[in-house]
């Protein structure tokens, strides 16, 4: 066990302090938003774009890409160093996170070099922001059945059917979107991959309001919208395959794992200046046990990040390790919101710029958001099938 | 930056693991198990050749001179066959003691036979009110001359049965603080000791009431500073936490595995029980319970370099984890056998008891999480 990182990357870590103490953007409504980073307006979506762009002048965009698109080879270390830095000063999240973390990688690995020219370096200013048009109103958790279907014209494919919970659409350039191109193959292998520009004609944008009040997400309706062919990733049908390339580049969790440590703090502050039925809340028995028991779970979580983050130095595999972290975090952040509502008794219910509202109401509207995590990018209960046959070898069900 | 075993360390837990498998399968924890002693001596020797009671002994004693961790992975392994053998009270707790709280000359009397496995030493530390603050020590200890006189009783002695030396707290001033706790050290021959044994459900650890019948004790019986002991007992709490959590982790791992071996296997409406997502989920909610509660271990072990009040925090954060997670995956496991589990002929109750019995012994997860509050400074 050695828990310290190497000088050089110490002072890389320094750096990146620095760096944030001089850009960091002072205390901005538009950029903020507690958990539920939505950009619901103009304004904020500039705000966001303006942030990238002053972190990418920097050069802390991506900074694990190869060189020839725009990054910088960082080691796993390095590239850790800096998320969690982000996250503990709280910097604001990047807007382009979908094309950064899920196209970017994925063009990088399966792109031809065209795409990879046309689209990465846009991807890492925020000019072009994307969407991910994966689930469907009929295909959520059994997202292979999916049914939008793309037929080959010429040189374009054809597109018709439709998306949901398409979160960003309403604002994005672009989506990168599992349709269907062969119906009469094995569900998995009639998938392609294709990059669809958001302002093609015949594409419908229909905002979906969440529990939150905010419209998060949206509906995507596509009726005969012409993609070139050149925009396909991958084989023709051999979507399935691109689209599963991706996922192993969201393993490294401690970023959210550091996230939910700064929550965990967020209601430790919370507990220490509420009181409760006339007494301080940390003297109140119960809630010591429930705050202990979260912090503890939090602490694990914490410590099996730097265990996956120094297998990962290794070399060695993940295993299923995102969905370990998946499951775990997200039902953490959400008790952690639930805890918070506990401790604001009828203070908890009061949103926003209510008078009287804590923290100006992100605890009430994080408790929403983490709920929804809970199931969004797979659902616990998918993580719980992906564990047992994964790593556990139980038959998959009838 | 490696956050894990070392290769060492790697190798020392697949040899424990071999071994283990070996010397100690569910036959002979079961024949142990129901021998009315509780005690294996070959297995003991067994064990004592692998050199394993000696880890934590500094070198120039006799010993390896490993560290909490390099115990810790021994002590999963051990957890995970549920090996009935005095690793944890006398290699671990009684070592730990005396190594920090003894003089020289103690240490160069005890440390290389307990090393060598030549003698067992255990720790008598708990009372009729089983607290494990210093009010919870309240045997009386009068002076006479140069000698004490104690009279009273313990609870809760681990291997009391076969221990040759007992590390006795005990309180040699008024009051019911810090101050004034003092620990001895007596062979188990001394005249007015007698031993109950306690009928616990977990028959792998057994437990002692030991009576003291005005037992004379000499002054170089005595451990460490007179009335000066608790920080001692506190820094052992902290390597008998981890050393639990330890043990824990190994037997939710194997409670886990048997419950899916079993799941594989047992067929009902004509296919495997495992195949049914309402089984799946249980073993899948262990999973990730069990593979984060790792990484918290070996970093509470690694923490106990020192007496540190983070060594504290974590080794009680380790303590209150592993207690919930190896109760809640042994009553799945023992759930996901259905009535076979239920039996006395088939091994998973003997987890499932042993997960309760290590939850609660020095201190439950409530205790636990308390002192982590407290800790925190809240």
């Amino acid at each position: 066990m050695d828990l310290s990182f190497s000088k050089e990357d110490e002072k890389f870590r320094r750096e990146v302090r620095a760096w944030l103490r001089r850009h960091l953007p002072r205390r901005n409504d538009a950029l903020e938003g507690g958990e539920d980073l939505s950009y619901d307006s103009p304004e904020r979506i500039s705000a966001a774009k303006a942030w990238q762009r002053t972190v990418h002048d920097a050069g802390y965009v991506a900074i694990g890409w190869p060189k020839e698109f725009g990054g910088q080879e960082a080691s796993i270390e390095r590239q850790s160093i800096l998320n969690e830095e982000m996250v503990l000063h709280r910097a604001p999240g990047l807007i382009g996170h979908l094309g950064l973390r899920m196209l970017g990688p994925t063009l990088i690995q399966c792109g031809t070099e065209a795409q990879r020219r046309r689209f990465l370096p846009k991807i890492l200013t925020a000019d072009e922001l994307w969407c991910q048009g994966y689930s469907e109103p009929g295909s959520g958790s059994d997202l292979a059945s999916l049914k939008t279907r793309a037929e080959l014209d010429g040189d374009s494919f054809v597109v018709n059917g439709q998306k949901v919970w398409t979160s960003t659409a309403q604002y994005a350039d672009w989506m990168f979107c599992l349709v269907r191109t062969d119906p009469e193959a094995p569900k998995h292998r009639g998938i392609s991959y294709l990059l669809i520009d958001m302002k093609s004609p015949g594409i419908e944008v229909r905002p979906l309001v969440q529990m939150t009040g905010r419209a998060g997400f949206n509906e995507v309706f596509f009726t005969d919208v012409r993609v070139p062919r050149e925009n396909l990733v991958g084989e023709l049908h051999g979507g399935w395959t691109v689209a599963n390339s991706t996922l192993a580049f969201e393993r490294n969790m401690l970023a959210s794992t550091t996230r939910t440590q700064q929550l965990m703090d967020d209601l430790l502050g919370l507990a220490r200046r509420r009181t409760r039925n006339g007494s301080k809340v940390t003297r109140c028995p119960a809630t010591r046990q429930k705050l202990a028991d979260l912090v503890i779970r939090v602490e694990a979580m914490r410590y099996h990040s730097l265990q996956q983050l120094s297998d990962e130095i290794q070399g060695r595999r993940g295993g299923v390790s995102a969905s370990i972290n998946k499951l775990v975090t997200t039902e953490l952040n959400h008790d952690i919101c639930a805890a918070a509502l506990d401790i604001l008794g009828d203070y908890g219910p009061l949103m926003g710029r209510t008078p009287h509202a804590e923290d100006r109401g992100t605890w009430p509207k994080d408790w929403m958001f983490t709920l929804g995590m809970i199931i969004g990018g797979g659902t616990s209960q998918i993580q719980k099938n992906i564990i047992s046959e994964r790593a556990l070898g139980l038959p998959r069900g009838a | 930056m490696h956050f894990g075993l070392t290769a060492d360390q790697e190798l020392l837990a697949a040899s424990a693991r071999d071994f283990l498998a070996a010397e100690s399968p569910p036959a002979t924890v079961r024949r142990i198990v129901e021998d009315d002693a509780g005690v294996s001596p070959e297995l003991n020797a067994k064990i004592a050749q692998q050199g394993w009671q000696g880890m934590l002994v500094p070198e120039e004693y006799g010993g390896q001179g490993l560290g909490v961790l390099d115990a810790a992975v021994v002590l999963t392994e051990l957890g995970r066959f549920l090996t009935p053998t005095p690793f944890l009270s006398s290699a671990v707790l009684a070592t730990t003691l005396l190594s920090i709280a003894a003089s020289a000359a103690q240490r160069r009397r005890w440390l290389p036979r307990l090393a060598s496995g030549e003698m067992l030493a255990t720790v008598a530390w708990l009372e009729e009110s089983d607290r494990l603050d210093p009010a919870g020590i309240a045997l009386r200890v009068r002076r006479a001359r140069d000698r004490f006189r104690l009279s009273g009783s313990k609870l809760f002695v681990l291997d009391a049965q076969m221990a040759d030396l007992y590390l006795l707290a005990a309180r040699t001033a008024a009051g019911q603080g810090r101050d004034g706790v003092s620990l001895f050290a007596i062979p188990r021959d001394a005249t007015g000791i007698s031993l109950t044994p306690l009928h616990n459900f977990d028959r792998t650890r057994r437990l002692f009431e030991m009576r003291f019948d005005d037992v004379v004790v000499d002054r170089d019986q005595l451990v460490g500073r007179e009335g000066k002991a608790w920080p001692h007992l506190e820094r052992m709490l902290n390597v008998a936490c981890v050393a639990i959590a330890a043990e824990s982790q190994g037997g939710a791992e194997r409670a886990l595995e048997l419950a899916v071996e079993y799941a594989k296997v047992r067929e009902q409406f004509g296919r495997p029980i495992g195949s049914f997502q309402a089984v799946k989920h249980l073993a899948a909610e262990c999973f990730a319970e069990i593979e984060p509660s790792r990484s918290l271990l070996w970093y509470a072990a690694w923490a106990q370099q020192g007496a540190s009040k983070e060594a504290s925090r974590a080794a009680s954060m380790a303590k209150a984890r592993l207690g919930d997670v190896y109760s809640r995956t042994t009553n799945k496991s023992v759930q996901i056998h259905g009535g076979i589990g239920f039996t006395w002929e088939h091994d998973v109750h003997f987890w499932f008891k042993r997960a309760k019995s290590n939850e609660v012994l020095f201190g439950g997860p409530d205790f636990h999480r308390e002192r982590v509050a407290a800790l925190s400074g809240w």
